[in-house]
């Protein structure tokens, strides 16, 4: 067994490499992504090695990625593109959810959009404005398209892959500011035996309280878990990883069992993924619940500005109190 | 029905035609072979010197004018279909006719047309069945068909979106290898003069631009977006704006349908080359309104209307014909008794097109399903047979 220590965003660049080994039809587009490798490197060194029919640099227009992904895709490609930052996906919004999403739905079926839409996303960067939003709420609020987010290095090698070999369309949401972040990565591990991409996992079992999160909160709600241990108190966590169609099975249970539940995400709070994962929770788990399900978000304000960013995030305090709320009802 | 090739070979025809410059006789400049009164031109030269012209045979000729009639035809009879509440909605080509039959019949087999939802005739010329479009006005669907059994995409509603759809297909095309050869495959793009202002619009002529793509931007320029004349679109003639992006326009008279024909196919023939993109502006005019849901009283002089009725492409492409001894009565009295036994069973067939049940509103979203849509449709399915001999 082949296992490497890599960052996040090593662990995705291996990901992409096999997915252009594994098959001639995958296309990789996007502002920069050739020689440069990104502005993250996320594809560095693709280009050199695939040539630049195979790795493209594309003008720098959004709509136009996407919209020229559409028709790559129909004439049998499987695109693989690129938007350099989450703020800038907007332009593109249209092809989105007007064509990608909706392209298989008006064919009945007779064409199909295996395209995969990589979009770094989330704060704690330090950077200027447009560049640390959390936009998935309006991608999986879109019928037909899928939304999935990685967590870790393992996660994000084998979900590129899942994600490209996908007959869906799939916005791919990577965590930015975990892209340094480093683990074990198994790069020898067969497709076809992986965990279901869209599927969530329990990376933290617990007893007393269910927190749930994805994507860059993950690592937080691990950090709050470890805190909460040493007060004498277990907290689940469940890595949602796929946000369209959202798994709660594992959450269900979960809940179930501790009857208390805090849901966790960068995103503003009003009509984000938390609102749609307490709503059903509490369909689900109406007479296990011991207080409302709580949700630890951003604010309902523009992202601000950097040097605020940390009180604008959720972090492991703010968990913690949600927490320590639900334990107050 | 086998074109023949513009510009190869130049038979005296029989009223001695003339050669001409693109000329501002109407107006604008635009390459014209076929003039409003019917008088046939050898030869026109476009902006760029390139010399189009058309050989056909007087098969050839009855054909196009054939098409002209028909799918003029089928477009009245799916108007009147709204008209009776058959259709929830219906964009007519009237007057579009030949800058759609000429281009249409300029395609190869292997080439592929990227439509607005308006191409009812190009589709025709495709040899595609005229009631394939008709779900969608229906409602009874949203296109259904397959773009790459047709080699025509579904119809596009918004704006401009399918400009872009097209350029990455023929970056597609370009990377199969599958240009420059005679036997290469072009892509065409259909829009109109209001998607030129269009971001995606202007994106794909970038990407096209640069990526040499093998394509054509075939712009029908009918003056009007619903309601805005093309003068709220822009300031410069459409055609050209190509030259800002780094490929050749040229404008055609889109009332023209042997222009419209030499002009597209001479286009499409350099983009399977490997020439690279261009933009073709059809000079034309939407004779009816934007949609059956559109007053274009509201907004137009009957002055202007009767102007471009003088212009019509079918009246043009008659005269030629009796001119030259082309047709007679009997043929043109045939091809309206074949238009009209079309029109009749495209109707008969429309009111035969069945509501979809209910449940099917839940298909296709996805290629495998999604255990959540599954579950709403159980839901749904469950909640109908509830009231399963209720008088409800």
């Amino acid at each position: 067994m082949a296992t490497e220590t890599l960052t996040l965003g090593k662990a995705l660049n291996n990901g992409l490499r096999k997915a252009l080994e594994n098959d001639q039809k995958v296309v990789i587009m996007g502002e920069d992504v050739g020689k440069l490798g990104g502005v993250f490197r996320i594809t560095d060194g693709l280009q050199k090695d695939f040539g630049d029919q195979r790795v493209i640099d594309t003008p720098l227009a959004e709509s136009g990625i996407i919209g020229t992904a559409v028709g790559l895709a129909i004439r049998g490609f499987r695109p693989v593109c690129e938007i350099q930052f989450d703020g800038f996906v907007y332009p593109a919004y249209d092809q989105i959810v007007s064509q990608v999403a909706k392209m298989h739905y008006r064919s009945q079926g007779k064409v199909r959009i295996p395209m995969v839409i990589r979009i770094p996303y989330g704060g704690g960067i330090g950077a200027v404005e447009h560049h640390s939003e959390s936009p998935e709420a309006y991608f999986a609020h879109t019928a037909g398209l899928k939304v999935v987010t990685c967590a870790n290095p393992q996660d994000a090698y084998v979900m590129i892959q899942q994600a490209v070999a996908s007959d869906d369309p799939v916005v791919f949401l990577e965590p930015k500011r975990r892209y340094w972040e480093k683990g074990q990565v198994d790069l020898d591990a067969p497709l076809s035996a992986a965990y279901p991409l869209h599927a969530s996992r329990v990376v933290r079992a617990g007893t007393d309280a269910t927190v749930l999160a994805y994507g860059p909160m993950v690592r937080t709600c691990l950090d709050a878990a470890t805190a909460a241990a040493e007060d004498g108190r277990e907290l689940e966590v469940i890595d949602l990883r796929s946000l369209s169609p959202l798994d709660l099975g594992s959450a269900y249970e979960s809940v179930r069992r501790t009857g208390r539940c805090v849901v966790v995400h960068e995103a503003p709070g009003n009509l984000g993924l938390g609102a749609e994962v307490a709503a059903r929770i509490t369909e689900e788990c109406f007479y296990s619940l011991e207080s409302p399900v709580l949700r630890v978000t951003g604010y309902d304000t523009p992202y601000p500005a950097a040097r605020v960013e940390e009180e604008y995030l959720p972090d492991l305090d703010r968990v913690l109190d949600a927490v320590d709320r639900t334990f107050g009802w | 029905m086998a074109k023949g090739d513009p510009g190869v070979t130049t038979r005296g025809r029989r009223a001695a035609p003339r050669s001409k410059q693109a000329t501002r006789a109407d107006g604008p400049e635009l390459v014209q072979l076929l003039t409003p009164t019917g008088e046939r031109i050898e030869s026109a030269t476009g902006p760029d010197g390139t010399e189009y012209r058309v050989d056909f045979t007087d098969e050839e000729y009855r054909g196009l004018y054939r098409d002209l009639v028909l799918v003029r035809k089928l477009d009245a009879e799916a108007t009147a279909l709204q008209r009776q509440g058959e259709l929830g909605l219906w964009a007519s080509l009237l007057g579009q006719e030949a800058a759609q039959v000429g281009s249409g019949r300029a395609l190869r087999t292997q080439d592929m047309a990227f439509p607005t939802y308006r191409e009812h005739g190009v589709l025709y010329c495709r040899g595609i069945d005229p009631i394939m479009p008709l779900g969608l006005f229906r409602g009874v669907d949203q296109g259904g068909w397959d773009p790459n059994e047709f080699k025509f995409n579904m119809y596009t509603i918004v704006i401009g979106a399918q400009t872009l759809h097209a350029t990455g297909y023929a970056m597609g095309v370009h990377m199969d290898g599958k240009t420059g050869t005679e036997d290469g495959e072009a892509v065409i793009a259909y829009f109109g003069d209001g998607a030129t202002s269009q971001g995606d619009v202007n994106e794909a002529f970038v990407w096209a631009s640069v990526f040499n793509a093998p394509l054509v931007f075939f712009c029908q320029n009918n003056q009007y977006a619903i309601s805005e004349p093309l003068e709220r679109q822009t300031r410069v003639p459409l055609y050209q704006r190509a030259r800002g992006f780094g490929f050749p326009g040229v404008r055609v008279d889109g009332n023209d349908v042997l222009a419209s024909y030499a002009v597209t196919r001479h286009a499409l023939d350099n983009a399977r080359l490997g020439q690279g993109p261009s933009l073709i502006e059809a000079y034309t005019y939407r004779m009816g309104a934007h949609t059956t849901s559109d007053d274009p009283t509201r907004y137009r002089i009957a002055s202007e209307v009767e102007a471009w009725q003088a212009k019509d492409p079918i009246a043009r492409m008659k005269a030629f014909l009796t001119r030259q001894q082309i047709a007679d009565e009997s043929f043109f009295a045939e091809v309206d008794e074949q238009a009209r036994a079309e029109s009749v069973h495209l109707r008969e067939r429309v009111l035969a097109m069945p509501d979809p049940a209910p449940v099917t509103l839940f298909d296709h979203v996805y290629p495998h399903g999604s255990p959540e849509l599954d579950a709403q449709r159980a839901q749904f399915t469950a909640y109908l047979e509830s009231f399963e001999g209720s008088a409800h």
